[in-house]
């Protein structure tokens, strides 16, 4: 590879459509982490009508928790979890403006058909390069639920995080089909 | 008798939790080089090709792998003519996981209870230790941190004695490709067959951690090592589940003795870090 499309967040409509299945993209720009925990008080505080700690539209979501920051590190190593758990919360939180989720692993079909008509995208992050996407996140903010530790959620300023687009906005899915090119049996 | 200090152990453990976290074992780098030059895909190459950064900026910078640091699980072979003095064993080692992942910068991910009371310990303890009684005077210390991802892709299978060898093959084959990309893949794919439920599950573990590059020493189990992780990687499933040639770094399979009624099968995945280290005190 080595050919990547730098794209920025938040996630600009046209840039969404325009992300393609199996491309590699570096992203630069705000995103806000998530992980289990984090998702379910999202859903208390929507249930209830409360508004959210921070505004979804054209967001992009990173599921993870890091590792703590050694001195002199703005964070641990923070590579993704698998985004199939949180599969239950995401077609609510795409239909109040979420533009984009990065983790690893498939997503179920609800959350696929919710992405093609939300129009989002679905970026995987590699598993286990947590030291080297660390390296991508220059600023880091707790915006709410401190008490969580690593599954707080925390506005992060990334430069050129690497990723791959695993789901694009017209629902092609690198997990279903990837696999299909180079299967011998 | 030979007297081994409780500190000693709790020293020990703190180093195996920062080191097993910082620095991917050699003969793993070195296979993920060489399975990038075979790896086709595009995507795959990529992942591939992070892995390989990732792992050399984190032994380089004295940082996680992955900031899943995991459960911390210990295989421990005490020798019965060793008296630990000054603690509880089960106590040092938790108190050098406490000091190893408060001091190294790992994140603690363990929860105090399963499902009524879901709350973080805050020091990754308590670990999972395994302990057996051996020969001799001298302590041998296993350590495994156990990612959440991979250890979710593992199974227990009562399998028919019938179903025999090829039934085994299908359904580990099966099961990694439906596991897909949750494992973390390339992937060590660990095999415990034989023995009863619980001891082919701690089979399937330790041969899961063994370094790679192991081989069954029974010829015939070391023939279904290598036919199975050649299966394994025509599956397409690749790197972190992108689609390649490269699925798993290699399979180990470990036995035990069985019932004449039984035939249980256990699989245990470990994720592209296979993370482990010992220490013989």
């Amino acid at each position: 590879m080595g050919d990547y499309k730098e794209i920025r967040c938040p996630l600009e409509e046209d840039v969404v459509r325009g992300l393609r299945m199996g491309e590699a993209v570096r992203l630069s720009g705000i995103v806000y982490t998530a992980r289990d925990a984090a998702h379910e008080r999202l859903m208390e505080l929507i249930e209830k009508g409360e508004p959210l700690p921070f505004d979804l539209k054209g967001q992009v979501i990173y599921y993870v928790g890091p590792a703590p920051a050694k001195p002199g590190q703005v964070i641990g190593s923070a590579g993704p979890t698998t985004s199939g758990r949180m599969d239950s919360f995401t077609p609510k939180l795409l239909s109040l403006g979420l533009k984009g989720m990065i983790g690893k692993g498939p997503r179920d079909k609800g959350v696929i058909e919710a992405m093609v008509k939300y129009g989002a995208v679905y970026f995987a992050a590699t598993g286990g390069a947590g030291a080297l996407i660390a390296k991508s996140i220059k600023k880091v903010r707790i915006v709410a639920y401190d008490d969580l530790g690593p599954e707080a959620i925390r506005e992060m300023t990334v430069e050129s995080l690497p990723l791959i687009v695993a789901i694009d906005s017209q629902g092609k899915d690198i997990y279903s089909e990837g696999w299909r090119r180079y299967t011998q049996g | 008798m030979r007297e081994i200090d409780a500190q000693r152990i709790t020293d020990e453990v703190k180093r195996l939790c920062m080191e097993a976290n910082y620095d991917i074992p050699e003969e793993v780098l070195e296979l993920l080089r060489e399975v990038k030059e075979k790896e086709e895909s595009p995507a795959g190459k990529e992942v591939i090709r992070q892995i390989i950064e990732n792992d050399q900026i984190a032994r380089k910078e004295r940082v996680p792998i992955c900031q899943d640091t995991g459960f911390a699980v210990f295989f421990i072979e005490l020798g019965q003519d060793v008296h630990i003095a000054g603690g509880y064993l089960e106590d040092a080692i938790n108190e050098g996981v406490r000091q190893g992942y408060q001091e190294g910068y790992l994140r603690k991910s363990i929860d105090g209870d399963p499902v009524l009371h879901r709350v973080n310990t805050g020091d990754n303890t308590p670990a999972v230790i395994h302990l057996r009684i051996v020969p001799g005077e001298s302590l041998k210390i296993t350590f495994a941190p156990k990612g959440g991802g991979s250890e979710n892709m593992s199974t227990v299978k009562m399998m028919k004695p019938a179903d025999g060898i090829e039934g085994i093959k299908d359904f580990v084959v099966n099961w990694v490709r439906n596991a897909g990309g949750n494992p973390c893949p390339p992937s060590v794919v660990g095999v415990g067959i034989g023995g009863t439920f619980e001891k082919c599950a701690l089979l399937a573990k330790q041969a899961a951690i063994l370094p790679v590059g192991y081989k069954n020493p029974d010829p015939e189990y070391a023939r279904v090592e290598e036919e199975l992780l050649e299966r394994i990687n025509r599956t397409g499933i690749g790197p972190m589940g992108l689609g390649g040639r490269v699925t798993a770094l290699a399979v180990h399979i470990k036995t035990h003795p069985c019932h004449i009624a039984s035939l249980p099968l256990a699989i245990n995945i470990q994720c592209h870090a296979a993370r482990h280290k010992e220490v013989v005190i």
